[in-house]
């Protein structure tokens, strides 16, 4: 549905983004993930045909952005990261704009309106002056802004941003819904909203893609090993010369001790789950296991890993 | 046409639901109407003078109701002068610093009609502001009988010269985020292109002087009042407009390459 290739922009003073290359699949979540001032608005604000590149292609659905903009951006609804309200205007005149701009038929205006509306649950302040609504509802009505006329790609820069955690799910939870009969992009710092909505991720840093997979993938390939917590009352010595000796456990690390429990960390080959082994043994010998733990690296740790790996000039994965 | 429209009828609710059109409208027709009336009293004082002259040299016609919309009817140019910028100020600064200018450019529609769009509805408003002038002028037409040409000839001037303003102005508001420097820059911009006239009457050479006097927005007015409608009038005023929309356009292309 997206086919970036290549794509670079330079200012007079920086480059924003370098050689980026990615495609988007029909129906497809794409997350793009990186720090402030990565690129993420950059390459959005591009692929809505808002800025030229400065060289590279894109194009959606076969149109090319720099060619034929117009055919491309009736196929994109767009949120730009400051939602686009013009605050002087109620939600239903400010939405009823749009759809004409947008070129929705004359005598589906108002059915086209009430259904965003209903989408994002805005219904009820329908009458209200933008300027006068909370954040969260702004950030709402720009969402359903960006659904009107029902485009088949949604690109969305950072869209749970200043809403509350009911509403964060609520959108996560839209966003879903639209997949399958919608491409989305999103852009997000937020590394739990990755995980949560998300089909695969883009991981962008300064510029240039760092790593591209599915959440779990990406975990996976970063983790480098299995690591579990256990705190088990017993012998010292014994258990960790038990537990070193088990198959696939490649480390053993003794982290506190209290009333003669003890805490290990231990780590085991990759993608090979340990816990139920080391259950046993220690069951088996007769200690006493009080918890056990397994510490799956988050997309945070991942994302901090590739990042910082960068800085020290290495590849991340 | 239809994006046209939609981006006309924003931009006149927007005039209307913020303070700025009742206060222009106000402050015009109450200025309006306070140059009307004294206007008025000077023609009155120089019937008198001509009155009584007549007495000692034989009656001589006098267009009374045409010197009086002469007069009004240019004094509205100075006035439109100050009033203007404050029309076209926000057009796209604002757009700009509240970021919906990447909803207007991002929608399915050309710059274009954005600018096209803009630039009509502050026309429109212009226009409005004009049409407000029909008490001042239809007292004319209560008291006395006016010769409607000249007239019509002075109202279609005033909007040829109000439109270029707009155009002016809406270019200048694509440089800037900020309304108030937009106001000031417009304001600045009317002016030069006012105050060529004077410098051109102390211009040396006599080219220079032609070219300078004919670059004066307000010099090619003066046919207009007089009832004289030429060509070459209306020909500077469109192409003058046609070259600031034009670097409105441009202005707008840029801003994407910066953005």
């Amino acid at each position: 549905m997206i086919t970036v290739e290549n794509l670079t922009k330079r200012y007079a003073a920086k480059t924003a983004i370098e050689g980026m290359s990615f495609q988007v699949q029909k129906g497809e979540i794409l997350g793009f993930l990186g720090p402030n001032g990565s690129g993420k608005t950059t390459t959005m604000r591009i692929i809505t045909g808002f800025m030229p590149a400065t060289d590279g292609t894109v194009r959606v659905d076969g149109f090319d952005v720099f060619d034929n903009p117009i055919d491309v951006r009736r196929r994109i609804g767009y949120l730009p990261e400051s939602p686009p309200l013009y605050l002087e205007m109620n939600v239903a005149g400010y939405l009823r704009f749009v759809s004409k701009i947008k070129g929705v038929p004359k005598d589906r205006i108002d059915g086209e309106v009430a259904r965003v509306m209903e989408r994002v649950s805005i219904t009820d302040v329908k009458e209200r002056i933008i300027a006068k609504l909370s954040k969260g509802y702004k950030q709402r009505v720009g969402l359903a802004q960006a659904l009107l006329n029902d485009p088949p790609v949604l690109i969305l820069d950072e869209p749970t941003i200043g809403l509350d955690p009911k509403q964060i799910h609520e959108v996560r939870q839209l966003i879903k819904d639209l997949a399958g009969s919608h491409t989305v992009v999103l852009s997000t710092h937020i590394l739990p909203e990755v995980e949560q909505t998300c089909h695969r991720v883009i991981i962008i840093d300064r510029g240039k893609i760092v790593a591209v997979d599915t959440p779990q993938n990406l975990r996976f390939q970063l983790q480098g090993v299995e690591r579990v917590f256990v705190e088990v009352q017993g012998p010292e010595s014994e258990i960790v010369a038990k537990l070193r000796g088990m198959p696939g456990v490649t480390e053993v690390r003794k982290l506190e001790q209290n009333d003669g429990r003890h805490r290990f960390q231990i780590e085991g080959e990759l993608r090979k789950d340990i816990r139920s082994d080391l259950a046993r043994t220690i069951v088996q010998n007769g200690w006493g296991l009080y918890e056990l733990q397994s510490a799956t690296m988050s997309l945070e740790d991942i994302f901090l890993k590739l990042t910082t790996a960068e800085e020290e000039g290495k590849t991340g994965t | 046409m239809r994006n046209i429209l939609a981006i006309v009828e924003r931009e006149l609710r927007a005039y209307f639901s913020s303070p700025i059109a009742y206060v222009v409208l106000t402050i015009f027709v109450f200025l309006s109407g306070i140059f009307f009336r004294s206007i008025l009293a000077q023609v009155m004082q120089m019937a008198l003078v001509s009155q009584m002259q007549a007495q000692q040299l034989g009656p001589r016609p006098m267009d009374m109701p045409g010197i009086i919309s002469r007069g009004f009817l240019s004094t509205m140019s100075v006035i439109l002068l100050f009033i203007m910028p404050m029309l076209t100020m926000g057009l796209f600064s604002e757009e700009k610093k509240r970021g919906t200018i990447e909803l207007l450019l991002t929608a399915p529609i050309t710059d274009l009609q954005v600018v096209l769009g803009k630039f009509l509805a502050a026309g429109v408003f212009y226009a409005i502001l004009l049409l407000s002038t029909w008490i001042p002028t239809g007292v004319l037409y209560l008291y006395g009988s006016p010769a409607s040409g000249p007239i019509l000839t002075a109202y279609l001037g005033l909007l040829l010269y109000g439109l270029t303003i707009v155009a002016v102005g809406l270019f200048i508001s694509t440089l800037t985020e900020n309304q108030i420097i937009a106001a000031v820059l417009s304001f600045g911009a009317i002016m030069v292109l006012w105050l060529v006239d004077v410098v051109a009457s102390n211009a040396e050479s006599p080219t220079s002087k032609a070219v300078l006097s004919y670059l004066s927005i307000l010099s090619h007015l003066d046919d207009f009042m007089k009832g004289v409608l030429s060509t070459s009038n209306v020909i500077f005023y469109l192409s003058l407009m046609l070259v600031a929309l034009f670097l409105t356009y441009r202005s707008i292309d840029s801003l994407r390459w910066r953005a």
